[in-house]
């Protein structure tokens, strides 16, 4: 392991005691939610972590608890390390920090997240649906969200299925 | 059924100045079905006379929810929604998908696919660049340029046509190496479009590089510093454009790229002019690379294409025949797939647009439990507000062009 992101790493658990997994070469540190934008900002401006990838969530729904993780995938450019955050949020109305003002790509991709799976970001200046049209209801990316299949018509039930089909009406 | 609602202005408030609640300066619709916007892109202008004073990008007309889609497959079975984000970086978003799997179930690939891979990478970067190339200066009026560009798009289609049987959904790559191998002949169409291109850029830069009416559109537009680039979250050449040599071949190599040799081209003038050069000199480092892979190919004339890891990858035709172990791998494969181990990885490759990174995560299952798709043009959508602020509107359409967006990518 690089050194650098050795203390990189140290310096994290000491300071707000993040956890630490390793999997497949890959350094990730769990981290409480409240804590995120206070990460951010100590890994910008003093451990070199100045490109932001990305920000995703996964759903652990049913058994998860608690049930998201947001991450967030950073990159120090001149060190060339690559980090990621891991913030558990609970089910109930999920919120988490907004690192807008730290990372100013980080707008879009929590208006993504939000719109995926309803978790909030406090403090986002923008926080409106952005891929899912404004009035949709519910969050896609959601394990309780259906995927949405068609139904399969076969002889014994195609007028059953035919009569819930949206047609244009007169 | 969800009912469509009016949006009133109040709820798009903030994304205006207060001369546009004033009725000073007017708010107008480009896009979604605008030629200069390379998709189906809408683009909320709030404009005094044709200066953009601002821009709000709204995106999601192509959203396919393919990383909803690719939860519900298995491994091998979600591989074919990959080609279909970036319609124009087929290979490389297979190529991503499956360094990805690779990492996660810690799959070896062998040498000659791995050289394979990167031949056909830098062919298709080379061909998104020529519809880019094509397109934007189109944009620009330049006609020739695209008809031209598009034709040697061909050569490139045709050789993957060749490998794959599709000339942009090729799904070639796949984990654990290749689908087979490439077919006689494909040497030799590479070596033929290795020989025809370079006279082919010096043709193109003959029609802009130094036409005074480019050079009008482009230099000083759209002009972004280093730190506002990285910042706002642009990669790949939209970032090299801005001086900074980011390239995640160099940086975070895969597919044996620490072993060629080729520069990263940057410019630091940051404006559509230096993107567009930093552009054309990529088409002649794609090429170095690929002359090397060829050198490699012969050399490894033969070896295998696939891992030989039966737990993953499919044993051949042949070996089914004879051996027990052989056919129920094979059924085991194909009914059920194989399994990933719990945990996470973030694979980051160089696309033609810039950084596509791939977040995949492993229940223990036969399926994706998670895939995010961190897309380049996403990233740079984002930031057309900044890079058009004060420009005209015919400003705009260059700029837009310059940061090179794929709206399939970006919606997903």
């Amino acid at each position: 392991m690089n050194e650098k992101l050795a203390d990189v790493i140290q310096t994290l658990k000491d300071e707000f005691k993040a956890e630490e997994i390793v999997f497949r070469g890959e350094h990730t540190l769990l981290i409480a939610p409240d804590q995120v934008a206070d990460v951010c900002r100590r890994l910008r401006d003093d451990l070199g972590f100045n490109v932001l990838s990305g920000i995703t969530a996964v759903d652990y729904w049913p058994e998860g608890e608690p049930r998201f993780h947001v991450i967030y995938l950073l990159f120090a450019l001149e060190e060339n390390l690559a980090l990621q955050l891991r913030a558990p949020v609970p089910g109930e109305n999920p919120t988490v920090p907004t690192v807008e003002g730290i990372y100013p790509n980080a707008n879009w991709y929590e208006r993504e997240v939000w719109d995926m799976f309803g978790i909030k970001f406090d403090g986002n200046s923008d926080l409106r649906r952005i891929l899912m049209p404004y009035e949709w209801e519910g969050h896609p990316l959601r394990k309780d969200y259906p995927l949405g299949y068609e139904e399969v018509q076969f002889t014994f039930n195609a007028e059953e299925i035919d009569a819930k089909k949206p047609y244009a009406q007169e | 059924m969800v009912q469509l609602q009016e949006i009133t202005m109040d709820e798009l408030k903030h994304l205006v100045s207060d001369r546009a609640i004033a009725g000073e300066t007017m708010v107008l619709n480009m896009g979604p079905q605008h030629p200069s916007t390379h998709g189906v892109l809408r683009l909320m202008l709030e404009l005094d006379g044709e200066t953009v004073i601002n821009c709000v990008p709204d995106i999601g007309y192509l959203h396919t929810g393919v990383e909803k889609n690719m939860e519900a497959k298995r491994y091998l079975q979600a591989e074919v929604m990959t080609d279909r984000l970036d319609y124009l970086n087929t290979v490389g978003n297979n190529l991503a998908y499956c360094l990805a799997v690779e990492k996660l179930v810690d799959l070896d690939v062998p040498e000659r696919a791995q050289v394979i891979r990167v031949i056909l990478a830098e062919l298709q970067r080379i061909a998104s660049h020529l519809v880019w190339l094509g397109t934007s200066a189109l944009d620009l009026a330049a006609m020739s340029v695209f008809l031209y560009c598009f034709r040697e798009r061909e050569m490139i289609l045709e050789i993957l046509e060749l490998v794959s049987g599709q000339r942009m959904m090729t799904t070639y790559i796949r984990p654990g190496g290749l689908w087979r191998d490439v077919p006689a002949g494909f040497e030799e169409a590479v070596q033929n479009f290795i020989d025809y291109f370079p006279a082919r850029i010096d043709q193109y830069e003959g029609l802009l590089t130094r036409n005074p009416l480019f050079i009008d559109r482009t230099k000083g537009i759209g002009v972004i510093s280093a730190e506002d680039a990285i910042a706002h979250g642009l990669t790949g050449p939209s970032l090299r454009g801005s001086g900074v040599p980011y390239d995640n071949r160099k940086l975070r190599p895969y597919s044996g790229y620490e072993e060629y040799e080729f520069d990263v081209p940057t410019d630091d003038r940051g404006d559509v002019y230096a993107r567009y050069i930093v552009r054309i000199q990529e088409f002649r480092e794609s090429l170095r690379i690929i002359r090397q892979g060829l050198a490699r190919l012969k050399d490894l004339e033969g070896a295998p294409v696939r891992s030989s890891n039966r737990k993953f990858v499919p044993p051949p035709r042949s070996e089914i025949g004879t051996s027990m172990e052989a056919l129920i791998h094979h059924f085991k494969l194909w009914t059920d797939g194989f399994t990933a181990p719990k945990g996470h990885v973030y694979m980051p490759v160089e696309s033609p647009r810039g950084e596509l990174g791939v977040y995949l995560e492993g229940d223990g299952g036969n399926r994706p439990y998670r895939v995010y798709w961190r897309t380049p043009s996403f990233a740079h959508l984002q930031a057309i507000p900044l890079l058009s602020k004060n420009h005209l509107i015919a400003d705009l359409v260059a700029i837009i062009g310059s940061v090179d967006i794929v709206l399939g990518d970006a919606d997903r």
